[in-house]
């Protein structure tokens, strides 16, 4: 098989899995904060073992997505030897500075909040508990800046084939960079809300720690709502950017085969792309225009307006991209049943509405994953936009066996941690806020 | 060969400093994870020596991603090469890593399967303990590089007199870093035999190191007119020693100082007898070095100023994160 193929096989799926762990550390770690600001504040120990019961299963992700977010630091060398010493100049910065200001917060202050409950004051504990979120968020931010590089390259200049800095913040805050970093946290703030709520729903279901089960659905209801709404906002808003800056993706996106004013929103559809024809397609009349430039009879690029070889393919960013938007559709609809409910407070009563949350729980990691293979196919065929194509970027001395050894032991491993992590998690959970004789004691891992 | 322009300089000191760190700092954990087996007889003196790695282990391993993070930014060049080149053996490393990582909060959590991940947790600090000191032999002994700066070698080309040295060196100091920290960490008959371990690896540790010597002289010979390497090389050995005595008279903290003064001794030493290379190629033409491995002078001054306003504030709060879990650790009734 082709040494490219195997080598973006293997990373969209070590990306793709590593990509279940830090959306979940952002929305957690946030909600972990609140607590322990709610405990610092009215002292109701009924917070601090809600924040300790949560710091247990953060601990447990957030261990998975160290773990397998040191294979990415590897595969750029490892597999994509081309890609680093083209881009290297501008690329290997960030993912530096993301070690030197994120990484080592996280990790150390990580390590309080999972061993240090007895060691630190509470207000010491809190900060740990604020510096475990804020470095998360940084951490966000580095690598959003890394990969929207790859989108919307700026700030730099070629010399003899390589890529050189030519100013910093340019490069750092492209074009796509603040609207993705903000549709990432948000991401990440809809599903650890919506883990802690499916954690407080299944409390409630069980008619265990009525007291704590209802705090914590108030505060992870609070978050995931907020998110819902805004989340609206801003892939509205990323919507509006990659018109402008990867046109052919956002085509792509909608299944646009022809250039038009007033082009249609496509809301269903099965893009055909041998015949560049959408089959079975539903479609707005004029919305997509109407989305992207406010404007009904707005111009939308089609592919057709570009080379053949510069088409993304068609059909996993349209289906990514659509699926997406239906899940946060409905994450939009839950929060208003939920906030709905707990208006009427009948929250802790609602069976059907509890049983949804918990049923929800994938919703969430799909969405992020089809984002993001939208994303990142729509990006093809580049592996920096317009600068270098995916094919030129792989390693030329890592032939397709090594990577098939590889792939397959990273298969291996990678289900083995999946089971065991999952399993660790559902038993954290079931052990509930107030703990067992087994689960007494200073806490996790 | 020109020496570099400062920035250039700067970077391979600082890239120096990051991974001296990690072997400090990983290498107490590494070399707990190794000696795990053999210093815990109860399922007491287990959690112990858990409960010593448990907070830590996770800030220390970010000083390797920081210096591979700043090999990648700095020395692209060298870093693709590297990584490229040395594919299998690197991947043998991150599987390690990665297993490694979730053992411990997998062995604390998933009860039935205990054994299993304190295997992992063995096997895990094993192998990158080892092939560390491997890889690092090969980018200084020298590999087949070809005109393009790209590995033209093997997995066995890896596999050579002065690699393997390296690689038993590094084991038995990582060894020996661990037996120390160890003997720090714990109390009564685990203090005992870490302090028993920690006197006989430093024997271990004179061994590889005469080892390692004579090969860099067989194969490097102009190393010998390096004045600072024999300066390191000195500090090794009064180290070694003082560390011996050390251990003999259970002053742990001074050993655990001493074993981190052999890291820093064995550090310069490498950088002494390798600068200005990154990655010394068979034919020396081709090798790799700082001034035509490097980023753009503008890379290397954002990144040294992202590295001198960060750090210093890293090493602040690790600092603050040891004494927080300072002094002996003691088992807790489940885990830690």
């Amino acid at each position: 098989m082709d040494a490219v193929f195997l080598a973006r096989l293997q990373f969209g799926f070590i990306a793709g899995f590593h990509f279940l762990f830090p959306p979940t550390t952002l929305g957690l770690s946030l909600i972990v904060f609140i607590l322990e600001t709610l405990y610092v504040r009215t002292k109701n120990e009924a917070y601090k073992r809600l924040s300790a019961y949560l710091v247990k299963v953060l601990g447990t992700v957030f261990v998975m997505g160290v773990a397998t977010g040191i294979s990415l630091e590897f595969a750029f060398g490892n597999n994509w030897a081309a890609y680093s010493r083209t881009v290297g100049d501008i690329f290997g910065a960030p993912l530096a500075a993301e070690a030197v200001f994120s990484f080592f917060l996280e990790s150390v202050f990580l390590g309080i909040l999972v061993f240090g409950r007895d060691r630190v004051k509470p207000k010491t504990y809190r900060l740990s508990a604020f510096l475990v979120f804020f470095g998360a968020h940084l951490s966000g931010l580095w690598i959003i800046i890394a990969n929207s590089w790859m989108q919307t390259p700026a700030g730099f200049r070629l010399e003899g084939g390589r890529a050189v800095l030519t100013d910093f913040f340019a490069a750092a805050f492209n074009p796509s960079t603040v609207v993705r970093y903000v549709h990432t946290l948000l991401a990440g703030w809809l599903t650890g809300a919506l883990v802690a709520m499916a954690v407080a729903a299944w409390l409630m279901l069980k008619g265990r720690s009525a007291t704590a089960a209802a705090a914590l659905m108030r505060v992870s209801l609070a978050v995931f709502a907020a998110a819902a709404i805004l989340q609206l906002g801003s892939g509205h808003a990323h919507s509006m950017q990659v018109t402008k800056t990867q046109p052919e993706k956002m085509a792509a996106f909608e299944a646009q085969w022809k250039t038009m004013n007033g082009a249609p929103f496509t809301v269903f559809g099965i893009p055909d792309e041998a015949n560049e024809r959408t089959l079975l397609a539903v479609r707005i009349p004029k919305m997509l225009s109407l989305l992207v430039h406010f404007d009904p009879n707005g111009r939308v690029l089609g592919l057709e307006a570009f080379p053949r070889d510069e088409r993304p393919p068609v059909f996993l960013p349209f289906a990514g991209y659509h699926l997406m938007i239906l899940f946060g559709l409905l994450f939009i609809l839950m929060a208003a049943w939920g906030l709905w409910l707990q208006a009427r407070g009948k929250l802790a009563a609602s069976r059907g509405f509890l049983r949804v949350l918990i049923l929800a729980v994938p919703l969430p990691y799909l969405a992020n994953e089809l984002g993001w293979i939208a994303a990142e196919v729509g990006r093809q065929p580049w592996a920096v936009y317009k600068v270098l194509r995916t094919s030129d970027a792989a390693s030329a001395v890592v032939p397709a066996g090594n990577i098939i050894f590889s792939l397959a032991l990273f298969t291996l491993i990678y289900a083995l941690i999946a089971a065991a992590g999952l399993a660790i998690i559902l038993r954290t959970v079931r052990g509930g806020p107030d703990g067992g004789p087994s689960e007494a004691g200073k806490g996790a891992a | 060969m020109g020496a570099g322009t400062f920035l250039q300089n700067a970077w391979f000191l600082l890239i120096g400093v990051l991974l001296a760190g990690y072997a400090v700092l990983d290498g107490l954990d590494l070399g707990i994870g190794v000696l795990f087996p053999f210093l815990a007889k109860t399922d007491e003196d287990k959690r112990t020596l858990v409960g010593a790695v448990g907070p830590v282990w996770d800030g220390n391993e970010v000083w390797l991603l920081a210096g591979g993070g700043a090999l990648f930014a700095a020395f692209p060049m060298a870093y693709a090469t590297i990584f490229s080149g040395f594919y299998l053996a690197l991947m043998l490393v991150l599987f390690s890593l990665i297993l490694r990582a979730v053992s411990l909060e997998f062995r604390a959590h998933d009860p039935a399967h205990r054994r299993l991940w304190e295997a992992a947790f063995v096997a895990g600090s094993f192998v990158p303990a080892l092939l560390f000191g491997v890889a690092l032999g090969n980018v200084v002994g020298g590999v087949p590089l070809d005109a393009r700066g790209e590995f033209a070698g093997s997995f066995f080309t890896l596999l050579r007199p002065l690699p393997l040295a390296f690689g038993i060196l590094g084991l038995c100091a990582f060894l020996l870093h661990g037996s120390a920290f160890a003997a720090l960490k714990c109390e009564g008959g685990l203090r005992d035999r870490a302090l028993k371990a920690a006197g006989a690896l430093a024997g271990a540790t004179a061994a590889a190191f005469l080892l390692s010597f004579a090969a860099v002289l067989a194969y490097l010979p102009s190393a010998a007119g390096s004045v600072p390497a024999w300066v390191f090389s000195a500090l090794v050995w009064l180290s070694l020693a003082l560390f011996f005595f050390a251990a003999k008279k259970g002053r742990d903290r001074q050993a655990v100082v001493l074993s981190s003064a052999i890291f820093l001794g064995l550090w310069g030493l490498v950088g002494a007898i390798h600068y200005p290379n990154l990655v010394r190629a068979s034919d020396p033409a081709l090798s790799l070095t700082i001034a035509n491995a490097s980023s753009s002078p503008l890379t290397l001054k954002v990144m040294l100023i992202i590295a001198l306003a960060g750090m210093p504030v890293v090493v602040g709060y690790t600092i603050f994160a040891y004494r927080v879990f300072k002094g002996k650790v003691r088992p807790g009734p489940d885990g830690y």
